[in-house]
C-alpha cells in the first residue's frame, strides 16, 4: 500500500511542479499577495485631505484651522473662494472633508456667542466618515479647552483607553495573520479541487483507476501534496510576515502548525467534496468560488462578526475560516494557548473530520 | 473584417456549452444573488454592539449613571459585571468582550469634589479596526456624560461657560446622510461579481479547448482568430450584464440603496468594465492554455485586487503612497469611483469622464492583447 501512495505522491509532485509557471502560482503568488494586500489593507485614517472656506479671516479662524492641520489628522489641500468650488471639490472626490467658517467667526468669539463651524464629510466611505468626524469633535472640543482655558474647572471624567495586544492599533498587525488564513483557504480549496477534475475531464482519471491503485490512496495521494504544499506557503509568508511587518508570534509555534494542519485538511475534504460532484474544471472553479466567497465574507476578515444578526452568527459556526482566524489571532497576537482556544480548536477539527467523511463517501460512488 | 456569420456560430456553440451546462450556469446568476443578499444583510462596517464587561469598583449612583450610558449606546452591548482583572482578561483573551471599563473606587467622590476621574478602558487590540472605532466612541460616551455632570451640577456659571463663547462644530454628511455602509458596499459589489464572473469564466474558455484537443478541429476550420475571441465572449457578456441588473434591482428594491444619477450611464459604464474584465479573463486564457493555471491568475491579478485595491472596503488614499500608484493600474479603482459616484453623488460623465476614458483605454489594450496572443497554428 505505501509503495503505492508514494508512486502516486511522486506523480502529483512532478505533475505539480513540472511547470515552471506552477510553481510560480503555488509558491510565489502569495509571497506577492501578501506583499501588496498587507500594505493595502489599513484602515488608519490620517492625513485626511480638506478643502477650506474661510469667510472670516481673522487671527481666531486661522487659529482654529491651524488646530485641524497640527496633528496628524488633516492636511489643508485646497483654499477655496465659494462653495460652489467645494461642492465640486467633493463631487471630484478631490477633497474628503470641507470646513466652512462663517464671516463673524471671531466676532461671537468675542462676544461670547456660540459661534459655529461647518464640517461637511463626504459619506461615500462611511466607515472613513465616522472616523474623520471623531477626529474634528477632538479638535474642536481641544480647541474650546484652549480658548476657556482656566475658566472652567476639571473635567469631571477622563477616559484613558489602552489597547490591549496592539498598543497602536495597528491594523496591519491583525490583517497580515489574516491573509495568511485567506491564502490557505483560496489555494487549497481551487487548486485540489481543479487538480482532480482536470484528470475527469481531460480523461486520465480512467488510466488511473485501471491501476491497481485503491480509493483511499488515489484520495491521500491528490491531497498529501496540497497539505505539504500549504505548510512551505504559509511558512513562507510567515517569515515575511516577521522580516517585513515585523509581526511577532507570541503564542506556540507548535500549537500554530498543528491547528494549521487541521484547518487544511478541512479544506481539503470541501475541495474533494467539490471535484465529487464537478465534471469540468468550469464547473470546479465556480463552486469553489462559491464556497469561497461567503467563508471570506462570513469569517470575521473585513466585517465584524458581533455585527452580523443572530441567525447569520450561527452559520459563521460551520465556517473553517471563522476558526481559524480566532486561531490565528489568538496565537499570533494573543499569545494564548489552547486553554483559551479550545472551543475554536474543537470546532475546526469536528468540520474537518466532517468534511473528510462527507467526502469520502462521496468520492466512492462517483469513482464507481 | 469580421465575418458574422463565423462569429455567431462560435457564440452559439458557446451558448450551448453554457446553457447545457446548467450548473456553472446557476452558479453565475447565484454568486452575485448570494454575494448582494449578505452584503445587505449581514456584512456591515457599521460598529454596534461591541461586547462590554465592566469592573464598577464604585458601586454608587454616579458610577450605575455612566453604566447606564453605555447601557443605553447603541455601540456598546453589556455583557457582564466583574470583579478584578483576572476575569476581565479571560473574556477578553477569550474574545467575548472587545472593551472592558474599570471604574476606580473613588469615582463618587472625586466626581462630588470636581476632581478629574479617570475610567480604564481595555480594548482588544487585535482587531484593531474595530477596537480604534469603538475607543473613539467610548471618548464619545465620556464627554456625553461630562456635559451631563456640567449640566446638572448645581453651579450655572460653569455650565455656562461650557457653552458660552465655544465653538460649535455643525458636522454635515454629504451624500450618504445616515452612514449607511450599504449605500457605499452595493456600488463596489457590482465591480466585484463582474470580475469574478467575467475573467474567471472567460479565463477558461479557450483553455478548455486546448486542453480537451478541441482547438486542432477549431483549426481546421476557416475561423479566424478575432472571430474565435468575439464569439466566445458574447455569452458571457450575457451573463455578466444579466448579473448587473440583477445587482442593481435588488439594491434598488431590497435594499432601497438610492440610486441617484443616470441609470443608463450606469449600465453603459458596467458594460465597458465588463468588456474589460472578459478580455482580461480571455487573454489569460490564449497565454497559458491551461484552466488551472488561468483561473488562478484571474484570481490573483483580477478578483483579489478588485476586492482589495480598488477601495470597496479600504479607502486608497489610506494606503501607503506606493501602493496608491499601484491601484492606479486596478481598473476596478475607476469603475467603483463611477459607480460610487453615479449612484450616491448623482453625477455624471462632466465629472467621471476621466475614469470612464481609462475603462475604455483598458478595455481595447486587452482587446488588441487578447487578438494578438491568439495563434491559430499547432505547436
Amino acid at each position: 500500500m505505501l509503495t503505492r501512495l508514494k508512486r502516486m505522491l511522486v506523480k502529483e509532485f512532478l505533475q505539480m511542479m513540472r511547470d515552471p509557471r506552477m510553481r510560480m502560482v503555488v509558491f510565489g503568488l502569495p509571497v506577492i499577495q501578501m506583499l501588496v494586500m498587507a500594505f493595502a489593507l489599513t484602515t488608519d485614517v490620517n492625513r485626511v485631505k480638506i478643502a477650506v472656506l474661510d469667510r472670516d479671516r481673522t487671527p481666531a479662524s486661522r487659529e482654529l484651522l491651524s488646530s485641524f492641520t497640527g496633528g496628524n489628522y488633516f492636511q489643508i489641500v485646497h483654499r477655496v473662494q465659494s462653495m460652489d468650488e467645494m461642492t465640486r471639490l467633493l463631487d471630484q472626490g478631490t477633497v474628503r472633508a470641507g470646513i466652512q467658517i462663517p464671516s463673524g467667526f471671531a466676532g461671537d468669539i468675542r462676544a461670547g456667542r456660540p459661534a459655529q463651524v461647518q464640517l461637511i464629510a463626504d459619506g461615500t466611505d462611511s466607515n472613513t466618515t465616522a472616523i474623520i468626524l471623531g477626529y474634528a469633535d477632538g479638535i474642536v472640543a481641544d480647541f474650546n479647552g484652549r480658548l476657556q482655558g482656566h475658566r472652567t474647572g476639571a473635567v469631571p471624567v477622563e477616559m484613558a483607553i489602552r489597547a490591549w495586544f496592539n498598543l497602536n492599533q495597528e491594523s496591519r498587525l491583525y490583517y497580515v495573520p489574516a491573509l495568511i488564513g485567506l491564502m490557505l483557504l483560496i489555494f487549497s480549496l481551487m487548486l485540489t479541487s481543479i487538480g482532480i477534475v482536470r484528470e475527469k475531464e481531460i480523461g486520465t482519471i480512467e488510466q488511473v483507476m485501471v491501476t491497481p491503485i485503491r480509493k483511499m490512496e488515489f484520495i491521500l495521494g491528490k491531497t498529501i501534496p496540497y497539505v505539504i504544499t500549504g505548510y512551505i506557503t504559509m511558512t513562507l509568508m510567515f517569515i515575511l510576515a516577521i522580516l517585513v511587518f515585523d509581526v511577532r508570534i507570541h503564542g506556540s509555534i507548535l500549537l500554530l502548525y498543528g491547528l494549521t494542519g487541521i484547518y487544511l485538511c478541512g479544506n481539503l475534504g470541501l475541495a474533494l467534496l467539490v471535484s465529487a460532484s464537478a465534471s469540468t474544471q468550469q464547473q470546479a472553479l465556480l463552486t469553489a468560488f462559491f464556497i469561497i466567497m461567503p467563508c471570506v465574507l462570513l469569517s470575521g476578515f473585513m466585517f465584524p462578526i458581533h455585527n452580523m444578526p443572530k441567525v447569520v452568527q450561527y452559520v459563521t459556526w460551520v465556517n473553517p475560516m471563522r476558526w481559524y482566524l480566532e486561531i490565528l489571532r489568538g496565537v499570533v497576537i494573543k499569545g494564548v494557548g489552547i486553554k483559551v482556544l479550545w472551543p475554536a480548536a474543537a470546532a475546526q477539527l469536528t468540520l474537518a473530520v466532517g468534511f473528510l467523511f462527507l467526502a469520502s463517501k462521496r468520492f466512492r460512488k462517483t469513482l464507481s | 473584417m469580421i465575418n458574422m456569420r463565423r462569429t455567431a456560430a462560435v457564440a452559439r456553440t458557446e451558448f450551448i456549452h453554457v446553457l447545457r451546462d446548467w450548473r456553472s450556469l446557476f452558479l453565475a446568476i447565484a454568486i452575485p444573488m448570494v454575494l448582494i443578499l449578505l452584503f445587505g444583510y449581514a456584512l456591515t462596517l457599521d460598529l454596534r454592539n461591541v461586547p462590554t464587561v465592566i469592573w464598577d469598583q464604585s458601586r454608587t449612583g454616579e458610577s450605575r449613571q455612566l453604566v447606564s450610558l453605555f447601557d443605553g449606546s447603541p455601540y456598546f452591548s453589556i455583557k457582564g459585571f466583574h470583579e478584578g482583572y483576572a476575569p476581565l482578561q479571560r473574556e477578553i483573551d477569550a474574545g467575548k468582550a472587545m472593551v472592558a471599563l474599570v471604574i476606580p473606587g473613588d469615582f463618587a467622590e472625586k466626581i462630588r469634589s470636581g476632581v478629574t476621574v479617570t475610567i480604564q478602558v481595555i480594548v482588544d487590540g487585535s482587531d484593531a479596526t474595530t477596537s480604534r472605532l469603538a475607543a473613539s466612541y467610548t471618548r464619545g460616551v465620556g464627554l456625553i456624560y461630562n456635559r451631563k455632570i456640567a449640566v446638572a451640577s448645581l453651579r450655572p456659571a460653569a455650565s455656562g461657560h461650557l457653552t458660552e463663547g465655544a465653538v460649535k462644530l455643525v458636522p454635515r454628511v454629504w451624500y450618504n446622510a445616515d452612514m449607511r455602509s450599504q449605500n457605499m458596499i452595493l456600488p463596489g459589489i457590482v465591480a466585484i461579481v463582474m470580475m469574478v464572473i467575467a475573467a474567471m469564466l472567460t479565463s477558461v474558455t479557450v483553455a478548455r479547448e486546448w486542453e480537451t484537443g478541441t482547438m486542432e478541429q477549431l483549426i481546421s476550420t476557416p475561423i479566424r482568430g478575432h472571430e474565435l475571441i468575439f464569439g466566445k465572449v458574447i455569452p458571457y457578456f450575457v451573463i455578466g450584464m444579466i448579473d448587473v441588473a440583477i445587482a442593481v434591482s435588488l439594491g434598488e428594491w431590497l435594499f432601497h440603496v438610492p440610486l441617484r444619477g443616470n441609470p443608463a450611464l450606469l449600465f453603459a459604464m458596467a458594460a465597458l468594465f465588463l468588456t474589460g474584465a472578459l478580455f482580461l479573463g480571455m487573454t489569460l486564457s490564449i497565454t497559458l492554455k491551461s484552466q488551472v493555471l488561468a483561473n488562478q491568475i484571474a484570481i490573483v491579478a483580477g478578483f483579489l485586487p478588485t476586492l482589495i485595491l480598488s477601495g470597496f472596503v479600504f479607502a486608497i488614499e489610506n494606503m501607503p503612497p506606493l501602493l496608491q500608484c499601484l491601484t492606479y493600474i486596478v481598473p476596478a479603482r475607476y469603475f467603483i469611483a463611477i459607480m460610487r459616484g453615479i449612484y450616491m453623488k448623482g453625477i455624471g460623465l462632466e465629472i467621471l469622464w476621466l475614469n470612464a476614458l481609462l475603462l475604455f483605454v483598458y478595455a481595447v489594450i486587452l482587446i488588441l492583447a487578447a487578438n494578438r496572443r491568439l495563434k491559430l497554428r499547432l505547436e
